[in-house]
């Protein structure tokens, strides 16, 4: 593991000019400033000589980033630097939102939750072992190097959103709930602030697999914004996991329904565990407006939406878990709309 | 990971912080985990050192009263906290509820994985989360066994929530 300087900030201001100073031209894994949250990724791929740093800005004393607000009449504000475990145990989540709650809840371990940031979560790097493993080629961790997991150890790699150059999956559980939910998110930067749609933070891996996120290396996570919507009480995380808990997602399936009058008014489906990042499902949705909810229109959802997958060898059986597990999650859904 | 003595002092950086109710000071490497820290300048080897990558739970301590991973904790990040390891929890010779319960129902085999089971299951009794064997299950699935006593260890964890006044 690199050495590196320590920096502490103690606001976001102070975060800014300290990470400027050590920040360079990196590819995303190179020798550059970074910032520091709860270190569950960041530590971990460093120690395996994955990521490298200069410089480590621990943003954790900012106290102007821990606060969230459930209970806005417009909109739930999350900061950055809030924990997993306290969001995941937040009521009005729990009540309102519970495929926020849930994602949170139902990701890592408590220990884990404890020590990692909403924005740290957001950014947590792919689970490929040829991206974590550096005796393989991986152009994610070293551009041009190649794709190990193309013909390699794949089943739990992506079945959308790949390209010929990586089908690493973004492991990540809340950003997947936060996409059903059309969520923003807030970012600065020494050249200003801006505001990403969740569901373009993430890049797809194209060519230049080895940038994960449209964010520069000196731009940080501020919040997270999710508008106020009627469709948060129906709404489910349902996760399909090789054991049952303490595993990254096998297939994963963020939804959410808006029932009146016996039929399906808007539906919001997002899937994890099978995509190179966060992935809406609109062809989907489509399918269950105007339509009563039973166990045939939510399977019918469930096919197309893995409609236009790419499996591999090993992962083909995600085409018939996936169809099922995201009609599982609809049902679940939908008997919450019934309370 | 090995410690040793780096040339460029200006390198290390002042730690303070309170271990099982010591105020302690060190000097350390930024790159130290707090785990490192613990076992290699403290002395404190109780703490268990797995996989050091965040997966098996073996290094589980409590900072400022939450259970967190030790390994993927930078000993600097401690600065001014409270850590309690397992050689806090027993008041002199008298154990802890859940060290005892551990005893009382054989909830390890070879011992490696048992701190920081113990150190995560205290943390489930008082967060509230060792209301049912599922739940126990559930908010244990932090900490590995390779010996496979679950079945042990969870019945240690409801049998010591009910002495500890809580669960």
């Amino acid at each position: 593991m690199d050495n590196f300087t320590y920096v502490r900030a103690t606001s976001v201001t102070n975060a800014l000019q300290a990470i400027g100073d050590g920040s360079g031209h990196g590819n995303g894994n190179g020798h550059h400033g970074r910032f520091l949250a709860g270190g569950t990724t960041l530590v971990d791929l460093m120690r395996l000589d994955v990521l490298h740093a200069n410089r480590l800005v621990d943003i954790t004393s900012i106290r102007e980033l821990q606060t969230v607000s459930t209970t806005g009449t417009t909109e739930l504000v999350f900061g950055a630097l809030a924990k997993m475990s306290d969001v995941a145990a937040d009521p009005t989540l729990l009540r309102a939102y519970p495929a926020l709650a849930e994602s949170l809840q139902q990701a890592a371990s408590e220990q884990l939750r404890n020590m990692a940031t909403l924005g740290g979560n957001l950014l947590q790097r792919t689970r490929c072992e040829y991206f974590r493993g550096t005796s393989y080629p991986c152009n994610k961790r070293s551009p041009g190097s190649g794709c190990a997991a193309l013909a390699g150890l794949n089943r739990g790699h992506a079945i959308f959103g790949g390209s010929d150059s990586c089908i690493a999956t973004y492991p990540g559980d809340f950003a997947v709930a936060l996409a059903a939910f059309d969520a923003q998110v807030d970012a600065v930067s020494p050249r200003g602030a801006r505001t990403i749609p969740l569901l373009d933070l993430h890049r797809l891996p194209g060519d230049t697999p080895h940038l994960d996120t449209v964010l520069e290396p000196d731009e940080l996570i501020v919040r997270i914004r999710v508008p106020v919507t009627p469709l948060g009480r129906a709404s489910t995380y349902h996760k399909v996991r090789d054991r049952e808990s303490y595993a990254f997602a096998t297939v994963s399936s963020a939804v959410a329904i808006l029932v009146d009058g016996g039929l399906v008014r808007d539906a919001r489906i997002a899937l994890g565990g099978v995509a190179t990042k966060p992935w809406r499902a609109p062809a989907a949705e489509r399918s269950l407006v105007g339509q009563p909810l039973t166990w045939e229109t939510a399977y019918r959802a469930g096919t197309l939406a893995f409609d236009d997958a790419t499996p591999r060898t090993a992962s083909r059986f995600k085409m018939s878990l996936g169809p099922k597990s995201l009609a599982q999650a609809l049902m679940i859904a939908k008997e919450r709309s019934e309370r | 990971m090995a410690l040793h003595v780096v040339e460029h002092t200006s390198q290390l950086v002042l730690v303070r912080l309170n271990v099982n109710g010591v105020d302690r000071a060190l000097l350390v490497e930024p790159r130290v985990s707090l785990l490192d820290a613990l076992r290699e300048r403290l002395a404190l080897t109780g703490t268990k050192k797995g996989c050091d990558h965040g997966q098996c739970g073996a290094c589980t301590v409590h900072v400022d009263g939450r259970r967190v991973l030790s390994c993927l904790t930078l000993a600097v990040q401690a600065q001014e906290k409270t850590v309690t390891t397992i050689e806090g929890l027993a008041d002199g010779d008298r154990l802890h509820p859940m060290q005892q319960a551990f005893l009382d129902h054989d909830a390890l085999q070879c011992g490696y994985c048992t701190p920081g089971q113990i150190m995560a299951a205290v943390a489930c009794v008082t967060e509230g989360h060792a209301g049912s064997r599922a739940e126990i299950r559930e908010y244990m699935s932090g900490n590995l066994c390779r010996c496979g006593a679950y079945a042990g260890i969870v019945a240690a964890i409801e049998d010591a929530a009910s002495k500890m006044g809580r669960g």
